[in-house]
């Protein structure tokens, strides 16, 4: 019998790559010049999803991404590497959500979507680094958490086998299903999009995004369901709303400081042997070094 | 009720490093708040922890000593923190971010609904002004973290839910002992009472840890390697001048990911922090979440064949120039004058 595997996926400004242009005239970060990228872990975590999907016939992928509409992006990737479906989790009631919001949230969109077996995270979104949402999104539905897996070493419809890396070591664990795990940037890296799902899946797109497109291919959509990405709203999920974005968030943002240098007096010295023996002295004298 | 607590990480009955750090952070946010500092150890063959824990200044100790609490699993840690918490009422809990705190740590503030700030590299007591809801707060924990890749720092607050969580990365604290017959109370409580069978679900099969041999945290000498080393050979070169100077290896994440040098000798945002009184920074341009584990460095000397490479804004000394030929220089000028 197949698993039904989840794979929670984030769109996330390209950190990595912050350029001079990333910073705005006044210091502070200019989000529009970097780049909306999958979250790397998260697909780390996609392809362990696929590679249980080859194991244990009859399995299903689904993302499940929160975030605004051109979040369908990571869908759409999603859906070119070899995953059967996505939905979006969208909102205007999910904005400014801390983790533990945002992991409500999701955890309802879980619900919503029936039973499954495994929900795999990324272990950490590179936008943040918090590496909570995994574990919360477990607490939440009351499933047991195995977090920074390296391995998915043995899965079948009752229990899992995961080969953890931790600071110090290596840990292989056992564990029921269905249970959460979050997977590490040191598992395989994901497959390339494959040019048969690119063509397959190309025009996937939301409803929402279909009316601001405003294309007129309903007959499309028709025929071909598996291109409609699904939505999923606050009225799709039974939410407490106190508990959801902003309002529903316990910790807030008092202040952000950008980063700037402090030059300092600094001596430029040649790398003669006379200007690095006189610097060596001078350690030596001032009890620096020696 | 409403103090400061601080959750102990004990593998083979020692207290990490980084809780000793905490403790000694969490006595200072106590002193200011007038509250009490309590440690939560929870594990087994626990005896005789408290002789370990009481100079730095822990006025209660928790202690939860049952074998399904060792080693670590997330399910059973985290009933008991739950637990604890619920009974005891913290005003603020502290983790270290470390494999452990932040598998646990989430899964604790959510079953609380509390808020949790990850890795942070400050906290303070400070007051907080919502106009909005036109409220006051005299003193709320500031939970400061770098965030957006190392770019910004942000100061997080909890304003209503409690505890105020925040886990904290190793080495960025120190750690002092108050005194050496600082008395505090045990108490030690049953797990079994709290344990259902689905606690035990996730089941250990296979464990390598290794103790944490280098120790970049603690010298006060650093010579870090970056790209520019260009290579584990010549990374070499940075191991001889280390220990001519007494000093440890330290890298970048560049270097790390060419494989030029060990993981656990990454300093930065996503490594340790030092503040040595000497540190040298070798071929590394310098960039923020680099920068990020040794602004507090007393001195800093770079070697870098680009005059213009950032790292050179926050060097006292900058030696521009090739490393390969800098380095050897160094060592015979150390080694010509002294005996
Ligand atoms: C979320 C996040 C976390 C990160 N965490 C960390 C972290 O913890 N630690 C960390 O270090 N980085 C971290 N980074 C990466 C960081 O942004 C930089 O990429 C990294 O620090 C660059 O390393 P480097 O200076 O060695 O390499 P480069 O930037 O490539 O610099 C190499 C330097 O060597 C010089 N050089 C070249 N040849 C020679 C020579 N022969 N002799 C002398 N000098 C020479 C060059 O002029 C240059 O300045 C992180 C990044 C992100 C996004
Ligand atoms: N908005 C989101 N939508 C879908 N998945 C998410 C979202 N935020 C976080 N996650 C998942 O949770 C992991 C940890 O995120 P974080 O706690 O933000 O570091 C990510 O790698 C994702 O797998």
């Amino acid at each position: 019998m197949g698993l039904k595997i989840i794979v929670l996926a984030k769109q996330v400004p390209d950190t990595r790559n912050v350029g001079k242009d990333a910073m705005k005239a006044d210091g502070t970060v200019n989000r529009a010049a970097l780049p909306a990228i999958f979250n790397p872990e998260d697909l780390n975590a996609l392809e362990q999803a696929l590679r249980i999907k080859q194991r244990v016939k009859g399995s299903t992928v689904t993302l499940l991404t929160m975030g605004p509409g051109r979040a369908s992006e990571v869908i759409r990737e999603g859906l070119f590497r070899g995953a059967d479906d996505g939905y979006l989790l969208t909102d205007r009631a999910f904005a400014g959500a801390d983790t533990l919001a945002t992991s409500y949230a999701i955890s309802l969109a879980i619900k919503k979507l029936g039973k499954c077996d495994l929900i795999l995270a990324g272990r950490q979104a590179i936008d943040g680094d918090t590496a909570q949402v995994g574990p919360q999104v477990a607490e939440k539905l009351g499933m047991p958490q195995i977090t920074y897996a390296e391995e998915i070493v043995e899965v079948n419809s009752k229990k899992i086998v995961v080969k953890r890396r931790l600071e110090r070591g290596v840990e292989t664990v056992e564990g029921p299903l269905p249970c959460v795990v979050t997977v590490n940037s040191s598992a395989p890296v994901c497959r390339p999009r494959n040019a048969r799902l690119l063509m397959k899946f190309k025009h996937a797109k939301t409803v929402t995004e279909r009316q601001e497109a405003n294309e007129d291919y309903l007959e499309m959509y028709h025929d071909r369901p598996y291109l409609n990405i699904q939505e999923i709203t606050v009225n799709d999920i039974d939410a407490d709303r106190e508990q959801l974005g902003l309002a529903g968030s316990p910790t807030k943002v008092k202040k952000i400081q950008n980063i700037v240098f402090q030059a300092k007096d600094s001596k430029v010295l040649d790398a003669t042997d006379e200007d690095i023996e006189g610097l060596m002295k001078e350690l030596i004298a001032n009890h620096t070094i020696g | 009720m409403n103090n400061v607590f601080v959750y102990l990480e004990i593998e083979d009955g020692v207290v990490a490093d980084v809780s000793l750090e905490l403790l000694t952070k969490g006595r200072s946010l106590a002193n200011q708040l007038s509250r009490k500092l309590e440690a939560v150890a929870i594990g087994h063959k626990l005896n005789g922890i408290e002789k370990h824990v009481f100079p730095y200044g822990v006025d209660v100790l928790h202690i939860a000593d049952h074998p399904h609490l060792s080693p670590f699993t997330t399910l059973t840690h985290s009933k008991v923190l739950i637990e604890l918490f619920k009974q005891e009422k913290p005003e603020i809990a502290l983790m270290g971010a470390t494999s452990i705190g932040r598998d646990l740590g989430p899964r604790v503030s959510s079953a609380l609904h509390s808020g949790l700030t990850a890795d942070c590299t400050a906290l303070e007591i400070g007051p907080h002004e919502d106009k909005k809801a036109k409220k006051v707060y005299e003193s709320l924990l500031y939970q400061i973290r770098p965030a957006f890749g190392g770019n910004i720092v942000a100061t997080i607050i909890n304003p209503e839910c409690r505890p105020q969580m925040a886990t904290v990365r190793e080495g960025v604290m120190k750690s002092e002992i108050v005194a050496a017959d600082y008395k505090g109370e045990v108490k030690q409580y049953d797990a079994a009472k709290w344990l259902t069978p689905e606690d035990l679900a996730v089941k250990i099969i296979e464990r390598h840890m290794e103790k944490s041999k280098v120790n970049i945290k603690n010298s006060s000498i650093v010579v870090a390697g970056g790209y520019g080393v260009g290579s584990k050979a010549n990374f070499d070169l940075l191991f001889e001048l280390a220990s001519v100077l007494g000093a440890e290896v330290g890298a970048s994440r560049a270097a790390v990911d060419s494989g030029f040098c060990d993981k656990n000798r990454q300093i930065g945002q996503t490594g340790v922090t030092v503040r040595p009184k000497l540190y040298i920074a070798c071929g590394i341009s310098g960039q923020i979440q680099h920068v990020a584990g040794m602004e507090e460095s007393a001195m800093v000397i770079s070697i870098n064949s680009d005059k213009d490479a950032p790292i050179n804004k926050i060097a006292d000394y900058a030696i521009v120039g090739n490393m390969e030929d800098v380095v050897p220089k160094m060592i015979k000028a150390y080694k010509a004058n002294t005996k």
